[in-house]
């Protein structure tokens, strides 16, 4: 781990309460220069609750939030200097030109006008929008508008940039040269928080936050966290009809969980050289079809699921 | 408070305003609709009222009469009936609004007695015109009869001068001096347009950008909420003069109104009361975050009472003490009353202290509240 001179976020106790809904409950983490910090979790999960906290957009219940060396809490306006955010919803000007909408930004980032003009080039190139700088913003396709607002969002060159589901709606290949660019300012420094709930997104993070019901539910490594559900063994089944092997599965001695997942079920058993002579037995026994059992590795989505359930479990149902 | 920060704001504002059809008709196509239909529309004046006839004597004398009328510019003789029914009718189908009954034995009771009525029916639907034509046909009726007795006075070959006890009035009106209701009411139209054009532009600004989703990013960025708020209103404001110096063009060169006051003193006003007009815009598109609601409220609370409590149409001398106390608080009364004097008695910024100091006053507090009304947080 890095020592603490190189941590550039630290939440601690953080609680936000909306009335009597809590949004966010007891969250605390760090994040470290450079670092790729991933939210992952369904919506409605805090994700960017969060996210708006640590921006100064929403103030704490509780707790405390430094951000570049700023007590978020006390001192919203201070952060601002040192972060670029792109929010949920694609915020810019659709009326304004593409040169227009980064001029605007450079302005209210206060940018130096002599090397304004150099950062929005960078930008138009960065977003591969060279020859389109006189379009009217509206009119472009997904994935541009994404990697312009991330252009925007870099004019001041924060020491951390906030994406809160940058990727949303944004076609698989628009996707991956983003992720070449969140990479790209990682190895600069830049410290980056992106929150999604993509699942093969967040192998692309050096570390995850998996947040489920404004709590964290788990936070490690991509393999760290993979890890955590080697207690016991992943089995990969290929079913006929799943719906009743879902059923069957869920409620047999030694299975701790099964989900669907695609086409197959995901087991989650406790010994998997028993399990893999049982259950196709079992399953014939009672008249469905088992095309095929193998062992797998876990995926990040398993994580998640097992997480999950297990914090519903203690919470006492899955629903409330 | 960053110009490097104010003027990007200003011209991104400004680029929308110029690239938003909408904007742009308010901007520029309202002030002339509103100058012209009201400008037009709007007349206080009662002229070519339309009159019937019923002449039951048709002698020389009943004549001589309802020439007079025939001469006056305020009446338009149009007919002569047979019966009262016929009159009734007229008047039931708005036909003429006011009627003349001369009585079959006008000339006879002139001569004998000297006393001869006539019957004058006004249709007092609108009281406005109904007081007026009443008073235009006294006098008529008036004129003539002193001419009567003029005529008889010279036959009996008594000196003129021996019909004592006449005092003459020499009435002169000052400011408006053909008494044009177009010279009273325009002045009072361009306050009108200001309400209108400042408050409905202004009211969509900040609620546009929570509409369209880009207010958060503008949150996130280090702008000042006192930044956001002139950036945003610098661009209206120069609208507004450009139409207030379009309103003045229009109701000098085109309307005819007499300018008599200086450019300084009605520009200066009118940056007061834009001041006043666009706080209350942009704080009112601050509180209710969608664009329709803002501007409905901001037409509430600007246009209604600048038409109704100003005093640009309905003088505020005639409205019961109650009302007229409540148009103390209203701050189009302050510059309406100052347009009109500015137009029609070109009096100075000095001999409108009260008013101006009333607006002034009006113009600090708005902007004090406007600058605080914008949070920068999204709870």
């Amino acid at each position: 781990m890095p020592n603490d001179g190189n941590i550039s976020v630290r939440v601690d106790g953080l609680v936000k309460r909306f009335g009597s809904f809590t949004a966010v409950d007891r969250v605390s983490f760090s994040a470290y220069r450079g670092e790729i910090l991933g939210f992952l979790g369904p919506n409605g999960a805090g994700k960017s609750t969060v996210i708006r906290i640590l921006c100064g957009l929403l103030r704490p219940s509780e707790g405390s939030v430094i951000v570049a060396g700023v007590d978020v809490g006390k001192d919203p306006e201070g952060v601002r200097h040192h972060i670029g955010y792109m929010s949920q919803k694609f915020s810019l000007y659709n009326d304004l030109e593409v040169s227009e909408n980064l001029r605007f930004f450079a302005g209210l980032y206060g940018v130096d006008r002599g090397i304004a003009g150099d950062r929005i080039r960078e930008a138009i190139s960065l977003a591969g929008l060279q020859g389109h700088e006189h379009d009217l913003t509206g009119t472009l396709a997904g994935g541009w508008k994404q990697r312009l607002a991330l252009g925007c969002a870099l004019l001041h060159r924060p020491e951390i940039l906030f994406l809160d589901e940058p990727t949303s709606g944004v076609d698989p290949m628009s996707r991956r040269q983003f992720w070449d660019l969140i990479h790209g300012m990682s190895g600069r420094g830049v410290t980056v928080f992106v929150s999604t709930h993509y699942m093969d997104e967040a192998e692309y993070c050096d570390r995850l936050v998996l947040m489920n019901r404004g709590r964290v539910v788990a936070m490690g490594t991509p393999p760290e966290l993979r890890h955590l559900v080697k207690k016991g063994a992943l089995l990969l089944a290929k079913c006929e009809p799943l719906g009743t092997a879902l059923q069957i599965l869920q409620g047999s001695p030694g299975v701790a969980e099964a989900a669907v997942f695609g086409n197959s079920l995901h087991v989650r058993v406790e010994q998997a050289e028993d399990a893999l002579v049982t259950l196709p037995a079992m399953l014939e026994s009672r008249g469905v079809k088992c095309v095929s059992l193998k062992p797998i590795e876990a995926s990040l989505e398993d994580v998640f699921v097992q997480l999950a359930g297990e914090q519903s479990a203690v919470r006492g149902g899955p629903d409330r | 408070m960053s110009p490097r920060r104010l003027i990007a704001m200003s011209r991104k504002e400004f680029i929308q305003i110029v690239r938003d059809p909408r904007s742009l008709l308010i901007a520029l196509l309202m002030p002339v609709m509103q100058m012209v239909l009201l400008g037009y529309g709007v007349s206080l004046d009662a002229k070519n009222i339309p009159v019937y006839v019923y002449d039951q004597e048709g002698s020389q004398d009943s004549q001589a009469l309802l020439k007079r009328f025939q001469a006056s510019p305020y009446f338009d003789v149009r007919k002569t009936v047979n019966s009262y029914r016929d009159l009734r009718y007229a008047i039931d189908s708005d036909r003429c609004k006011l009627a003349i009954v001369i009585p079959f034995d006008f000339s006879r009771k002139l001569r004998d007695t000297g006393f001869a009525p006539v019957q004058v029916i006004v249709d007092g639907t609108d009281d406005n015109t109904a007081n007026l034509s009443k008073g235009y046909a006294r006098a008529v009726i008036a004129r003539f009869s002193a001419d009567v007795q003029h005529n008889w006075l010279q036959r009996q070959g008594m000196p003129i001068a021996a019909s004592n006890g006449n005092i003459s009035v020499d009435t002169r009106i000052w400011f408006n001096e053909d008494l044009e209701s177009r010279n009273f009411i325009i002045p009072g139209i361009v306050a009108l347009v200001m309400a209108l054009v400042g408050a409905l532009l202004t009211s969509l600004t900040i609620a546009r950008e929570w509409e369209r989703g880009t207010m958060e990013q503008l949150l996130s960025t280090p702008i000042t909420p006192s930044e956001v708020m002139l950036g945003k209103l610098i661009p209206y404001f120069m609208v507004g003069m450009a139409d207030a110096a379009l309103c003045l063009m229009m109701s000098v060169w085109w309307f005819g109104v007499p300018f008599r006051g200086t450019l300084a003193s009605f520009f200066t006003t009118t940056a007061l009361f834009l001041i006043v007009i666009l706080g209350i815009g942009f704080m009112i598109s601050v509180a209710i975050r969608n664009q329709l609601g803002a501007s409905m409220i901001a037409l509430l609370v600007t246009l209604m009472p600048t038409s109704l409590l100003s005093g640009y149409a309905f003088p505020i001398d005639q409205m019961p003490a109650a009302v007229r106390a409540i148009t103390y608080l209203v701050y189009s009364r302050y510059y309406v009353t100052i347009l009109k004097a500015i137009y029609l008695k070109g009096v100075g910024v000095k001999a409108l202290g009260a008013e101006m100091t009333a607006l002034a006053v009006y113009a600090a507090v708005i902007g004090l509240l406007a600058t605080r009304a914008f949070r920068k947080t999204l709870d």
